[in-house]
């Protein structure tokens, strides 16, 4: 084994990890540190952020966006954005909305269309983008504005459809029982630490240096123990009148996300179509000399990207009780791209994980969440957004100029 | 000389009216190095192009271990045997020095990726190849030096037991110590019984590392012969005129 040095220790770890960090490769690192920052100014200014209604409340108004972003990733991860991914979240929903209210279908049949909705959506654009070669901003940016007159057609002008059907509004109002919750942390909690332990027992198997289990065991340990901390304080009364309504445990969106996120982490890391995914957007002339079919590759994302769009509407509705034209709108599709981008994925293609997502659309989440506590208004809120936006952007513009 | 596991003969090529290629008949042989010199516009690299099956060139024969073939397309060439490491090499920054190796041709277990598996043959494939110089086989390729890098591209195209690679200009960029090197590298690669062609402007590589030159001089062969039997000059000649005192063309087909 001449090729790897010695094996590492705790401190060998932590300076390769800072030199990495210092040569650009930051990851998800500026996220995670101005999450804490922004909690922690924001708890000393309101004595209402830090609470466990606000927590829960913080969690669902992201849910959408952080679907669109999961979404966005795979888009972005070959240099390309899809800037109607909320507008077709709006279309899904409505298409949702009217055939459970409209012609009474039940909830399954109707998110199976709406959903169908969404991979042809994503279809006409990555064939566009694909085939055709048209840029993806171009074919997106006139998708943002098709999409947003089905919405407003099928909405009818200034309309609001309402959905009472249980299992849609369930996904953004209902919550598991603080039993179920805590069962849920436990189940979920030993398949992490047993998929971890499996890797590196499969890497010693096969003779080859594993992860620090210092450092492994440090990682996971820290993960679950804020995971824990976040289920204690699900699981607390959040109602304010306890006598009409109970409102603790872990809301059901959050389940759905963490399921989108483990399935996608596993296409990303584990399938050569994720690793072609990242090969396209690295070097796209490298992948096609491979023999990677580059145009099947891009199509694929954009199909993805409508598709997780398509579950992002089903939680608008099911958010508001409703579809209107603006379900999916406004600062929505930006919210998502920021959230990417604030997380640590690259608008150049080649760099992000799923994760990104939803640490950034916390990130923007609490930005939205923290400023409207303390009374500012709209305006102010989306000013420091997009600056928040641009920050992140110049950082990864910075760090790859630093890498290369 | 053991019989050419690739040869050529009367190789065409035009780009419209431009006759780029005349004639050129090229025998390439395993476990040698076969150094393609010539000026810039020379034809060297649409020859290496018309040998891996990105272009098809217009007449002439291809004959590889002794049968003829017809190569129209890159997976041909593939198919074959047959590697090209272009001078812009096509690694992935992104990616590391595994995910490099096997882009394309990535092992699996089922339907996720085997990564340990490719670890071990990409550390196998650089071990082999006495390579030293990477710390770690898990880095990023963006994080790597330009022979390092050229290094991972060389080793990719030996990791599929290739039987003909060809390197365009593997040294271009290099400094004194890489290029020494990426020029033992492909010592190494001709010693273990692959057919090598390598593509250089520097005479003093190809003296290095050569064990028969082969001359293009405006798009026509001007000779083919082993390089003990040539000196500096006479490769300079033939570069600059497509003559020498003392080397005939046919030196090439004996
Ligand atoms: N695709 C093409 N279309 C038209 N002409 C071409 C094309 N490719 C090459 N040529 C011409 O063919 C001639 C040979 O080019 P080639 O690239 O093979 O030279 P070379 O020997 O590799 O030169 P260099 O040392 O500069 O790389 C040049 O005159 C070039 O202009
Ligand atoms: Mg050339």
């Amino acid at each position: 084994m001449s090729i790897d040095t010695p094996t590492p220790t705790l401190k060998s770890a932590m300076g390769d990890y800072w030199s990495r960090v210092k040569s650009g490769d930051i990851g998800s690192l500026p996220a995670v540190l101005g999450l804490i920052a922004l909690c922690a100014v924001f708890t000393t200014m309101s004595s209402f952020f830090l609470t466990p209604g606000n927590f829960a409340n913080l969690l669902t108004q992201a849910a959408g966006v952080i679907v669109i972003a999961m979404g966005l990733i795979f888009v972005l991860l070959l240099g390309d954005i899809d800037l109607s991914a909320g507008y077709s979240a709006g279309v899904s929903g409505a298409i949702l909305v009217i055939l459970v209210t409209n012609h009474h279908w039940g909830w399954a049949p109707a998110l199976a269309v709406s959903i169908v909705a969404g991979i042809v959506m994503g279809l006409v654009i990555g064939s566009l983008v694909s085939y055709l070669g048209v840029p993806s901003f171009v074919v997106t940016l006139a998708m943002f504005l098709a999409f947003q007159g089905i919405l407003l057609l099928l909405a009818g002008e200034g309309g609001t459809i309402p959905i009472t059907d249980k299992t849609v509004v369930a996904i953004e109002n209902s919550n598991m029982s603080p039993l179920l919750s805590w069962a849920f942390y436990l189940g979920a909690s030993a398949l992490y630490i047993l998929s971890g332990l499996r890797k590196m027992a499969m890497r010693r198997k096969a003779g080859l240096k594993s992860e620090l289990v210092q450092l492994w065991a440090l990682k996971t340990f820290g993960l679950l123990a804020i995971c824990a901390g976040a289920v204690y304080s699900l699981n607390l009364e959040r109602s304010n009148n306890v006598a009409l309504v109970s409102l603790k445990g872990i809301p059901e969106v959050v389940v759905l996300i963490l399921a989108i996120l483990v399935v996608g982490t596993f296409f990303l890391g584990r399938t050569s179509f994720g690793r072609h995914l990242y090969a396209v957007g690295g070097n796209a002339e490298a992948a096609r000399r491979s023999g990677i079919d580059v145009k099947r590759v891009r199509l694929m994302a954009f199909v993805i990207c409508s598709t997780l769009s398509a579950i992002a509407g089903l939680i608008f509705v099911s958010r508001a009780n409703s579809v209107s034209p603006t379900t999916g709108g406004n600062a929505t599709l930006l919210y998502a791209v920021g959230a990417a981008v604030i997380g640590g994925t690259s608008l150049f293609g080649g760099k992000g994980k799923m994760r990104d997502a939803i640490l950034g659309g916390l990130v923007v989440a609490v930005i939205d969440n923290g400023m409207g506590l303390l009374g500012y208004a709209a305006g102010i809120k989306y000013i420091v957004t997009g600056l928040v936006l641009l920050v992140s952007a110049g950082v990864d513009a910075l760090s790859r100029k630093g890498s290369s | 000389m053991s019989e050419p596991i690739l040869s050529l003969r009367n190789i065409n090529k035009s780009f419209g009216a431009v006759h780029v290629l005349r004639g050129v008949d090229l025998d390439i042989y395993p476990g040698q190095v076969t150094a393609l010199v010539g000026d810039n516009g020379a034809g060297k690299s649409t020859l290496i192009k018309c040998i891996a099956g990105i272009y098809t060139p217009e007449s002439g024969d291809y004959h590889f271990d002794g049968k003829p073939v017809t190569v129209s397309g890159p997976r041909d060439a593939t198919a074959l045997g047959i590697e090209v490491v272009y001078q812009d090499l096509a690694l992935c920054d992104n990616l590391d020095i595994v995910h490099n190796m096997f882009l394309g041709r990535e092992k699996k277990k089922g339907v996720t990726l085997d990564e340990s598996h490719m670890e071990l043959l990409a550390r196998q494939t650089l071990d082999g190849l006495s390579v030293r110089t990477v710390k770690s086989i898990r880095q990023t390729v963006s994080s790597l030096s330009g022979g390092q890098r050229q290094t991972v591209a060389i080793a990719r195209a030996v990791l599929w037991n290739n039987k003909v690679v060809i390197l365009d200009e593997p040294t271009a960029a290099l400094g004194v110590s890489q290029t020494e090197q990426v020029l033992h590298l492909v010592r190494r690669l001709a010693d273990a019984g692959i057919a090598v062609v390598l593509i250089s402007h520097n005479l003093t590589d190809v003296f290095q590392v050569a064990d028969n030159i082969a001359a293009l001089y405006l798009g026509t062969m001007a000779a083919q012969v082993k390089l003990s039997e040539v000196s500096t000059n006479q490769v300079i000649e033939l570069i600059t005129t497509g003559k020498s005192a003392g080397v005939t063309k046919t030196e090439a087909k004996k």
